[in-house]
């Protein structure tokens, strides 16, 4: 007995100083790119797809074009399952590796990771999600949250309501139910759509579903079918969406008054409700399908060459196009790093200027094949959100389809809240790292 | 014949009731003291003192607080993680209401809070016992987490319904917030901990923790010896709660340092505590450190420690590993010791007694 406690002492020991001991990854030739990614856990649906996204538009960079300017982009996973306990170890971790940027990839972990990445000076890629407030870059210099916010969202929703209703004025008396994961991800637009529904004079009802019982909605759907609301809005993500679209069905609640945030948006979130979930809708950011130069460049150089762990029939799709996305700005602002400074390998100060000064023009849109995937995003030294524009997606029943226009979010709302919400958590905070960063022109 | 007894007389009632009775003993934490306190803060690396010996310590004494209850009185409870959470909430609004008093203080009082729910939770373990207290302490984990996101003023009525921990200094420096360095953290919850150990081990080595061993392994033969049952099971629930809300704190002030403070304090935490307390060893303070020990560090050091070591594990694969290779390590011990690692730590001193000379 006491020889076998020795033995494992001695190998949990060793284990522990090789985890102490890691070494930065990055070369002198490549820059370390540290992302969370949850493909396991309740939420793990939703994150394998983002997670295959990202991590094949990196690979085919690498692959087809040798990294950015020859540079390589070391990618690495950091698996969380969703849990903010795991997410702060990946933090510490992608830290100790020197990460040139952070992608928390929850609110929570994005939360946890705010107030650390200024003191350790890492900027933060939360890509439309985390705290609403960070798009205010005077007072969170660190973090960026391009395209959008959730509140941009929220306001987008209204809009789209509005837009279906007939105008703003018929607004009034409406009910506009919100379905939300009781968490911080889940609660964020609540403030917005209280601010609005007050002004246009709608009823605000609020359906919070908790972690554990997002697969159960049973007692949730009955309040909705006895509160009668005229639209849903979903901000859901993992289990809980697929769930919703089924409840809705069985509720015969009208498909296409279901309106999932982007991050309800997933193929296999529609898909779960068969033939009847056409019509769901979805906001987007993203375009899905294959048809754009860049996604078949994935597909020839990574998918095709057996590099990726993705099914070829899944490139395309809503959410991994989402990862596509958010590898594309990481890269795109290594590029904009790379000629701020005149380097070539990039740390994380660079990066924080080359994503404050990112402008994603539509013709550099087309130039690096993703016209029409994206709209034009412009981040700037106060603005670190962009608030860009949405449109909303259709499930036909078999793919995700664009129905009307790019939506652009309320600003005139979204902003003061932001900036009142950004003083008030700088003050909450104490003694807040005041902003020294110099600001970045826009390239 | 490390641990040799001959030579150490004890001439006095206290040196016999000590609880470190033997030399090797008492130098074994000495040594142990100086790792913590000299070691380990001037050669760990930044990520091994916030990702592993931080949580470490702040399960050490949740387990300290659950292993007082379950342990040393026997009276099961599932809800140790919604204690924690009282805790680390009363820690949060007292900051806000008092943000001059020192943080030490503040923490150490919100365990106050968490003993007093922890006594109104436990009255009806003198009525029930086993499976249905364990039922009702469920209802205070459901009950507690359910308030932790309905009622907004305990989170200050902030937009994203989590904590914000401040920036709070202790001497000048930031002992919590972004800016406290992770030695400063480190160092905090050590003294912590070491503090709350020896005042858990008085009371254990005292007059209440007779009477919780009492009660443990016979309430009615405990009452009929005099042992007043309602004090008794009310002052357990009082001491684990306390520890557990201490620990709750620290967990969210010193480690977390923010977020989804409501999703942290799930039935699962309270059930890895569970864990670490039946593997460490029931009624045994050393057992909770090692079931922390177990519980909280062999995950990291998997997930970090392969990789580093050459074994290419990436994401999910690694995670997967993890749950199976702890999955299988909690059975193997269940049945090979089922009294937990102090168990074998006993085991292997009584060997090292007579070691090289077994008889």
């Amino acid at each position: 007995m006491k020889t076998s406690i020795l033995m494992k002492g001695a190998a949990l020991g060793a284990l522990l100083t090789a985890a102490g001991v890691i070494a930065p990854a990055a070369a002198q030739d490549s820059v370390y790119f540290a992302n969370n990614a949850y493909r396991t856990g309740p939420f793990s649906g939703s994150g394998i797809p983002i997670g295959d996204g990202m991590r094949d538009y990196i690979t085919m960079i690498n692959e087809r074009d040798g990294g950015v300017n020859g540079v390589k982009v070391v990618y690495e996973e950091c698996e969380t399952g969703y849990d903010t306990k795991k997410s702060i170890e990946c933090y510490e971790q992608a830290k100790a590796k020197n990460t040139i940027v952070y992608s928390p990839w929850s609110t929570g972990a994005t939360l946890a990771a705010i107030p650390r990445a200024h003191v350790d000076k890492i900027p933060i890629l939360s890509m439309a999600y985390g705290l609403s407030a960070s798009a205010d870059g005077t007072n969170f210099p660190w973090v960026f949250i391009p395209p959008f916010t959730y509140w941009d969202g929220a306001s987008i929703m209204v809009k789209h309501m509005a837009a279906e209703l007939g105008g703003m004025d018929k607004l009034k008396g409406k009910k506009l139910g919100l379905i939300h994961l009781d968490a911080p991800f889940g609660k964020e637009p609540i403030s917005v759509l209280e601010n609005l529904a007050k002004k246009y004079g709608f009823e605000l009802k609020l359906y919070p579903v908790a972690a554990a019982d997002m697969q159960n909605q049973g007692s949730l759907w009955l309040s909705i079918r006895r509160d009668r609301p005229d639209y849903l809005y979903n901000q859901g993500w993992g289990a809980m969406n697929p769930t919703a679209v089924k409840e809705a069905i069985k509720n015969n609640f009208p498909i296409n008054k279901l309106v999932g945030v982007w991050w309800a948006g997933g193929d296999d979130d529609a898909r779960a409700g068969g033939e009847q979930a056409k019509g769901y809708r979805s906001l987007n950011l993203n375009a899905a399908g294959q048809n754009f130069p860049a996604i078949q460049d994935i597909l020839k150089y990574v998918v095709e060459k057996g590099k990726s762990t993705t099914p070829k029939d899944k490139v395309g799709e809503n959410l991994y196009n989402r990862g596509v996305y958010n590898s594309m700005l990481v890269v795109e602002a290594i590029r904009n790093a790379q000629k701020l400074t005149g380097k070539k390998v990039v740390n994380a100060e660079d990066m924080r200027r080359g994503l404050e000064s990112l402008n994603i023009t539509p013709a550099r849109l087309k130039e690096i094949g993703m016209e029409g995937f994206a709209t034009p995003t412009t981040i700037t030294c106060t603005d670190h959100s962009g608030h860009s524009k949405a449109y909303v997606a259709e499930w036909d029943g078999t793919k995700w389809t664009q129905k009307g226009d790019w939506l652009e979010p309320m600003k005139d709302e979204v902003r003061p809240l932001i900036e009142s919400n950004a003083k008030d958590y700088v003050e909450k905070a104490g003694n807040w790292p005041k902003r020294v960063e110099s600001c970045e022109k826009s390239s | 014949m490390l641990y040799r007894e001959a030579g150490q007389y004890k001439s006095t009632y206290s040196a016999d009731m000590a609880v470190f009775p033997l030399r090797e003993d008492r130098i074994g934490i000495a040594v142990i003291l100086a790792t913590a306190l000299v070691a380990i803060p001037f050669f760990g690396s930044d990520f091994f003192i916030a990702s592993v010996m931080i949580p470490f310590l702040v399960f050490s004494l949740a387990a300290i607080g659950l292993n007082i209850l379950t342990g040393y009185t026997g009276l099961i409870s599932l809800g140790t993680a919604a204690f924690m959470g009282v805790g680390a909430y009363a820690c949060y609004k007292l900051t806000t209401f008092f943000p001059n008093v020192n943080i030490i203080v503040l923490i150490l009082l919100s365990g106050l809070f968490s003993a007093g729910i922890g006594v109104l939770f436990g009255l009806p373990s003198l009525r029930i016992k086993g499976f249905y207290l364990a039922v009702a302490t469920l209802a205070a984990q459901f009950f507690l987490q359910w308030a932790f996101v309905r009622v907004p003023w305990l989170f200050n009525y902030n937009a994203s319904g989590a904590i914000e921990v401040p920036q709070r200094t202790l001497f000048g420096l930031p002992v919590t917030g972004a800016a406290a360095t992770p030695e400063t953290r480190y160092f905090v919850c050590l003294g912590l901990v070491v503090v709350l150990t020896w005042f858990a081990s008085n009371l254990v080595h005292g007059k209440l923790g007779r009477s919780w061993m009492a009660v443990r392994d016979m309430d009615i033969a405990a009452e009929l010896m005099g042992i007043k049952l309602l004090n008794a099971k009310l002052m357990a629930f009082a001491v684990s709660s306390y520890f557990a809300g201490v620990a709750g704190a620290m967990m969210i002030f010193f480690w977390y340092g923010g977020g989804e403070a409501a999703d942290v304090f799930s039935i699962r935490l309270s059930f890895n505590i569970l864990f670490m307390v039946i593997i460490g060893g029931l009624g045994s303070l050393i057992g909770s450190f090692f079931g922390a020990a177990f519980l909280s560090i062999l995950p990291t050091a998997l997930k970090f420690g392969l990789p580093a070591l050459g074994i290419p594990l990436a994401g999910a694969a690694a995670e997967h590993v993890t749950f199976m290779l702890v999955g299988a390590l909690i059975i193997i011990f269940l049945i090979v010791e089922p009294h937990g690692l102090a168990r074998l730590w006993q085991i292997g001193k009584q060997k090292l007694r007579t070691w090289p000379f077994p008889y």
